[in-house]
């Protein structure tokens, strides 16, 4: 291409895109998402906390006069369809998803709130098998129901059930980890196959039936996390580097839910004005999942998780961090798969399968299957 | 994955490179006519591989892209009737109408649903005996077979509740009118639509075979390569396409031999032939190209949602006159030579679909030129 059209830092004219309501997009993950938190939930609830935008918000300890622990907080909600799917149901993803939001910042998550939207008609027994998987879920996780809330709607006002749940945890001292923490040299690690929750669903909803069953990833991930602040220990980023404060340990982790690992990848480059180079067959994907990709023409990168990180660690630590993971029961299939650079900061590249180069773009809205 | 990573082989696309390098001595420009092959060429990387001498143009065969704005609108109408059940392949949600697009109506209150097949829509209208279900058919002569045997099904069923609104386009007609209208304009070739040869559409090509694209060749005297999707495919095609310029020839040659044959699928082109019959048809952004897509057969005009909604039919809409997409597919002007590209018109706001379509080649020049490339 011989143009050189300069669009580094360039924003969106129509924040709210010409959509005069809500649109499925809006809660995709993607850019529209993005845009509505930017334009219309970031200004008007302004404040350093909510500014942080990561997966949990974390709140100095100096707030209460003690000078070890922080503690992070985060809230999620789960309108998932159908509630039972191969692998998990909406229960389990309630606590899994809140306590993977705290695990993000290295918080040890301890309570829960549990809000539950209930659509007259709900069969009892659903119910109940929802809260009976919420609760062995919770003990899985290590956290508790603290406090809890239920409304009932209107029949043909809810998909049957919505779950709301809060978390609040403990960062132990000494634990920084957030987007922006991202640095050149750093290294991209995934801890397992993606895209397996999103075809998983998927499968169900569409009714597509494949030789073998694609299940849900759907897993608390703290105990995975904490091995590997633990083998990260000493990986400490020279003070002062690149005119930053120094970072210890593991420098970022997300989980890969909506919007999948391009999202994610995405969202560090932009908090931490950086780019990131993977290489696609680095990437674990299951054939299955993968084959499902082929047909249905999506890009595995796009597809949500629910059990599965991402983490930027600088290069000293990673291969001690990696075999933490691969020694882990949910990060068995763990792979470093690229690094951070100082070209293109907020773009994120892939090499293909073919040795080529590609960008790997935020999602729009909603993943749409191509035509042809 | 068996059968397809061979044809995403780094090893043998070096070795294929490395033979195009050798064979090219001077520029030549190749328009890729498949959105499906545009697709693969970009999520591969494969365009920024080639050698410096070789550009690609993105062609018009991407089915969202030459939807014309009307049959958009007309598809919005219809979406909006609180009777209908509007069922659609999942892409055409977010092309823009004149006004909205089918995600808007959505949630405006109108049923919207994406199906993978024409035979999933049938299932809806055969579970919703009170409503009518509408299917958008779209697309080329791949897509044909599949939408026909619905309308087939539909009216051997008795499903008198299932109707198609038709947009349906072809091959053949759309590389004579590229052809055409370049020569028109200066005698031989225009310069800023200059075509040396075409990679056909592996996928239409397997229904509808090569055959129609002798006269073309013989007509147009350029090189008709037929190519398949994977990198290795299109790789193969482009050699073969620039071995013939380099030699001067010109002949149609088939570069996706494991799918493609002469005659093509017949019962396949019986099945089109069945239900569909030629018309004029409205590309977006081209305007109307003499028999170049297929409408119903007057036997199945019950099925036949413009027929059925008659309302819809007066719709009439013109097209953003900022948008130059239809240069743009046309291989006439390059995405960043648009005044609106990157300002008004972006992946998330397009005004036209080559911005939304993810093989469109606006949306394609939008992600590439933030890398400066």
């Amino acid at each position: 291409m011989t143009d050189k059209p300069n669009l580094l830092g360039w924003t969106c004219p129509r924040p709210l895109q010409n959509y005069p309501t809500i649109v499925m997009g809006h809660g995709a993950g993607g850019k529209m998402m993005a845009d509505l938190i930017e334009h219309l939930f970031a200004p008007a609830f302004d404040n350093e906390w909510l500014g942080q935008m990561g997966d949990a918000t974390k709140f100095d300890p100096s707030l209460w006069g003690t000078r070890d622990s922080s503690l992070a907080f985060t809230t999620d909600s789960f309108v998932v369809s159908p509630l039972f799917f191969p692998g998990g149901n909406i229960g389990e993803l309630a606590v899994f998803g809140t306590v993977n939001d705290l695990a993000m910042r290295g918080a040890k998550p301890l309570y829960l709130s549990a809000g539950f939207i209930l659509e007259e008609g709900l069969p009892m027994e659903t119910l109940g098998n929802i809260v009976t998987a919420m609760a062995a879920a919770c003990r899985k996780a290590g956290v508790k129901v603290a406090t809890g809330d239920t409304k009932v709607v209107q029949r043909g006002h809810g998909d049957g059930i919505y779950i709301n749940t809060s978390g609040l945890g403990i960062i132990p001292a000494g634990v920084d980890i957030g987007p922006a923490n991202a640095r050149p040299g750093d290294v991209v690690l995934v801890s397992g196959t993606m895209g397996d929750h999103g075809i998983a669903i998927m499968s169900v909803r569409e009714g597509l039936t494949f030789e073998t069953e694609i299940r849900s990833d759907t897993v608390p991930l703290y105990g995975l996390v904490e091995a590997m602040i633990e083998a990260g220990k000493g990986g400490d980023t020279p003070s002062g580097f690149d005119g930053h404060a120094p970072l210890r340990g593991i420098h970022c982790l997300r989980d890969a839910t909506r919007g999948g690992l391009a999202a994610v990848l995405n969202e560090l480059v932009d908090s931490s004005k950086v780019g990131i180079e993977f290489d696609e067959r680095k990437v674990p994907i299951r054939p299955e999942v993968n084959a499902a990709c082929e047909m249905l023409g999506l890009d595995p990168f796009y597809i949500a998780n629910e059990g599965k990180l991402v983490a930027i660690v600088p290069q000293e630590t990673a291969e001690n961090v990696l075999a933490a993971m691969c020694g882990h029961e949910y990060g068995k299939n763990a792979a470093i798969i690229g690094r951070v650079v100082d070209e293109h900061p907020g773009l994120v590249t892939a090499k293909t399968s073919i040795g080529g180069m590609r960008v790997v773009d935020v999602p729009a809205g909603e993943l749409l299957p191509r035509i042809c | 994955m068996k059968y397809i990573d061979e044809y995403r082989d780094a090893d043998l696309t070096r070795k294929l490179l490395a033979d195009l390098q050798k064979t090219t001595t001077r520029d030549w420009t190749l328009m890729e006519v498949c959105g499906g092959q545009t697709h693969s060429i970009i999520k591969s990387g494969l365009d920024q591989m080639l050698p410096p001498q070789i550009e690609l143009v993105h062609g018009p065969g991407c089915p969202v892209c030459v939807t014309p704005l009307e049959q958009v609108d007309k598809a919005i109408a219809l979406a909006s009737l609180p009777e209908v059940i509007f069922s659609s392949y999942g892409d055409m949600l977010r092309v823009p109408g004149s006004k909205q697009d089918l995600f808007a109506v959505k949630a405006q209150g109108g049923d919207v649903r994406i199906v993978y097949s024409p035979l999933d829509a049938l299932k809806i209208a055969k579970d919703n005996p009170s409503k009518t279900v509408i299917f958008f058919a779209i697309g080329f002569e791949t897509t044909a077979p599949a939408n026909a045997m619905a309308v087939l099904q539909a009216k051997a069923q008795g499903l008198g509740n299932f109707a198609v609104l038709v947009s349906h386009v072809t091959v053949p007609a759309a590389i004579s009118a590229l052809m055409d209208s370049s020569r028109a304009e200066s005698g031989t070739t225009s310069p800023d639509m200059k075509v040396d040869g075409f990679l056909a559409a592996g996928h239409v090509c397997t229904v509808m075979g090569f055959w129609e694209y002798e006269p073309l060749v013989e007509k147009y005297k350029i090189p008709i390569v037929v190519t398949g999707f994977e990198p290795v495919d299109l790789l193969n095609g482009i050699l073969k396409c620039v071995r013939q310029l380099e030699a001067g020839t010109y002949k149609v040659e088939n570069a996706y031999e494991r799918s493609v044959s002469r005659e093509g699928n017949l019962p396949a082109q019986a099945v089109i032939k069945q239900v569909f019959e030629m018309t004029d048809r409205a590309w977006r952004g081209i305007g109307v190209i003499p028999m170049s897509g297929y409408k119903l057969r007057p036997e199945f005009a019950d099925f036949d949602a413009e027929l059925r909604f008659p309302e819809v039919q007066a719709i009439q809409t013109k097209e953003n006159p900022l948008c130059i997409s239809g240069l743009v597919l046309q291989g006439r002007k390059k995405p960043s030579e648009c005044a609106a590209f990157g300002k008004e018109c972006t992946p998330q706001t397009p005004l036209g679909a080559t911005m939304v379509s993810s093989e469109g080649a606006c949306a394609a020049y939008y992600r590439y030129g933030r890398l400066g490339k």
